[in-house]
């Protein structure tokens, strides 16, 4: 597993995340990965004792996760890791970024340059998000 | 502050750093078309971020679309629009419902140069397409209308810059559309759109009724209010609490199930307020907030016309009209009321009987960006009919100007009534179309063409789609008329009682699909059923609740 680092913090690359739906049984350990469908106000009690949330794409185009993270940053305050999962293209490097997310799981063969460019695209932004003000 | 040297009337003037997002956008979009030609990129990866760029695969070739922000052009934007369509295009584009304007016929590895071209003079085609938020329309007497009470361009201006790129909303279920209008008549549709946004001033400056989850497609549906006075600073948080709630909660399982209609009709408009109220509470609003001082920059890089005419422009009107009856004839379909008594707006037809609905050559874009610079502040507005609009035009130079319309052969007097007709490209370009729409929208242009028989029939609409997605709109005609296929063959519906203003209604089925000429005769028949019965001054929606559905029915499946 490659991870891409987007916001500077050191990916905790030794961290095994586990579901959390199993996490929530055992209490297992300090990271965890969640579904797309879950609300993030369930993780509510929990956050404290988490420090890394994994958020799946189970393809680029389910962007719910763009939701969940900016909703873990903003409504949750939650400080640990988000890292993005799954089918993701380099050209979401940014979105990922400004909605929360601190690192990536590149995806098999990634080119990472591609995701370099992308980070180093834009001279500024349109819109506030709460994560990262224009 | 300092002013911009030179500020275009009616629409947002670029500064530097929106030049350099445009370019940055471009190199983007580069580099993903040579990815995808490398195979980095599967076309089912590229797909969506071409869409995001405008780009469509049609049925013969690639289709660019271009935006037009609130329906605003300039006479150089519009000059250049014409550039493009004589050099990458068959020499015309086509304007559509949505206030923008698409080239049929594009050769891929051209877009990156036409996307240069076109950001050259400010314009480019972000999110024109795809599941995101997309070109925000507005109401084409914008600033103009002397019914209006807001100019709504200043507040499209600063939704369109909030959903440009926007990071959260990008991947959304499916696309979403936003209109605004500064109108107590409705001219944007705006219960028929995921967000329609009515704005009126208040006490303490702008507020907004907005409705929710409204839209045509295969599920009409009539949008619900789901705020009735949303303050100006809480505009933005409350566009992104509905569209978090949506991209959180609507469905994704089904592409015909995914608008936000789907997901507030399966859920009821009350829990889906509470969902967006919940959004509201814990959201940090300050993040938010649209400040006055933001409004005002984003005003102040707005021209606004000079609006001096002469004390005898409207006498001077009325003599041309008693002088050229003709011409009369024209004023009265269309031109619309200023608010400055001197000046008048004035609609410019592209439905000339028997021609294509929306399309323009490249002559006729030169030729009218020349007559928007003499008559108009060089400001072209199009309308959610496929029309164009000058929004400025001196009363007494009218004659004028309608001279160098005739000269353009785009003088048709028939805005508003039987012959404008609203159309989808339809299967001569698109590949989800059931049937050709243009074809039988000519022939209806054809059909009630005379100057004289349109003014008598009056005010009356038709809308035509080639298939359920409803591009044409057909829901929303006082007459419908929908392809559909029929064991192969190209068949088509017609419906009636549709509305899309204050009134907002959905039109009813009438029966049993017609052939392409036999629906060209079951109107004629429905047509002279309403002269031959209306009481006087009775619109044919009026008549058609007297009457009912039925006994249009019983008329138009006469001789079948």
């Amino acid at each position: 597993m490659k991870l891409f680092d987007l916001s500077g913090r050191k990916p905790l690359e030794a961290a095994a995340p586990v579901p959390f739906e199993e996490w929530k049984e055992t209490r297992q350990g300090t990271a965890i990965s969640l579904a797309p469908d879950v609300e993030v106000e369930e993780l509510r009690s929990h956050l404290g004792s988490l420090t890394l949330i994994v958020l799946e794409f189970p393809v680029f185009r389910d962007g719910r996760a763009f939701t969940q993270a900016r909703s873990l940053r903003e409504y949750e305050g939650y400080e640990g890791e988000i890292r993005a999962s799954g089918h993701l293209l380099p050209d979401q490097a940014i979105h990922f970024r400004r909605c929360g997310f601190d690192s990536v799981v590149l995806p098999e063969g990634a080119n990472v340059k591609d995701w370099e460019d992308q980070l180093g695209r834009y001279q500024f932004y349109y819109q506030n998000t709460a994560v990262s003000p224009a | 502050m300092t002013q911009p040297a030179s500020r275009s009337v009616g629409h947002y003037q670029y500064e530097e750093r929106d030049r350099t997002f445009l370019q940055e956008r471009i190199n983007e979009f580069e580099g993903q078309v040579r990815r995808r030609l490398s195979g980095e990129l599967s076309e089912e990866e590229f797909k969506p971020l071409r869409l995001m760029n405008g780009v469509y695969l049609q049925l013969h070739a690639y289709m660019l679309r271009v935006a037009i922000p609130y329906g605003v052009l300039d006479s150089r934007q519009l000059h250049r629009l014409a550039d493009i369509a004589a050099k990458y295009d068959r020499n015309y584009g086509h304007f559509t419902t949505r206030q923008n304007i698409q080239f049929n016929w594009i050769a891929l590895k051209d877009v990156p140069t036409i996307l240069r071209e076109l950001a050259e003079v400010d314009m480019h085609a972000i999110q024109t397409s795809g599941n995101c938020i997309r070109n925000v329309t507005s109401d084409e007497f914008a600033g103009a209308a002397k019914d209006e009470l807001m100019d709504p361009r200043i507040h499209a201006e600063i939704v369109r810059q909030w959903s440009t790129l926007h990071p959260e909303f990008t991947f959304l279920p499916r696309k979403f559309k936003i209109a605004i209008s500064g109108s107590p008549e409705d001219r944007v549709a705006a219960r028929f759109h995921d967000i329609g946004l009515l704005a009126r001033p208040g006490e303490n400056g702008p507020l907004f009724r907005l409705f929710v989850g409204g839209g045509l497609g295969r599920t009409p549906v009539v949008g619900q209010e789901l705020f009735d006075s949303v303050k100006e600073e809480d505009l933005i948080a409350t566009l992104e609490a509905v569209l978090r709630v949506y991209n959180a909660f609507g469905r994704r399982d089904n592409l015909y199930k995914a608008r936000i209609k789907i997901l507030v009709q399966t859920i009821g408009l009350e829990a889906f307020r509470k969902a967006v109220e919940e959004e509201l509470a814990r959201m940090d609003r300050s993040a938010y907030r649209l400040t006055p001082e933001h409004v005002a920059q984003i005003r102040a890089r707005f021209a606004l016309p000079d609006l001096k005419a002469p004390a005898d422009a409207a006498d001077v009107l009325e003599q041309h009209k008693k002088a050229d009856p003709v011409f009369a004839r024209w004023v009265a379909s269309n031109t619309h009321p200023h608010q400055d008594e001197g000046h008048i707006c004035a609609v410019i037809s592209l439905k000339t009987p028997g021609a294509i609905p929306g399309d323009v050559t490249a002559e006729q874009m030169h030729g009218l960006a020349d007559l928007s610079e003499r008559h108009s502040f060089g400001e072209v507005r199009v309308t959610h009919l496929q029309n164009l609009v000058f929004g400025h035009v001196r009363k007494d130079q009218l004659h004028e100007l309608w001279q160098g319309l005739k000269a353009l052969g785009l003088a048709a007097p028939n805005v508003g009534l039987i012959s404008d007709i609203v159309s989808c490209p339809g299967l001569d370009y698109c590949n989800l179309a059931n049937a050709r729409s243009l074809p039988l929208a000519q022939k209806l242009g054809a059909r009630f063409g005379d100057a004289d028989l349109q003014a008598e029939i009056g005010a009356l609409s038709i809308h035509m789609s080639g298939c359920i997605n409803a591009c044409g709109h057909h829901h929303v005609g006082n007459i419908g008329l929908l392809g559909v296929d029929k064991r192969g063959a190209e068949t088509y519906q017609i419906l009636l009682g549709g509305d899309a203003g204050e009134n907002a209604a959905i039109g009813g089925i009438l029966g049993p699909s017609f052939a392409e000429d036999e629906a060209v005769d079951a109107v004629a028949r429905i047509v002279e059923f309403y002269l031959g019965q209306r009481q006087k001054g009775e619109t044919f929606a009026a008549m058609l609740k007297r009457c009912g559905l039925k006994a249009f029915k019983e008329v138009a499946y006469e001789t079948v």
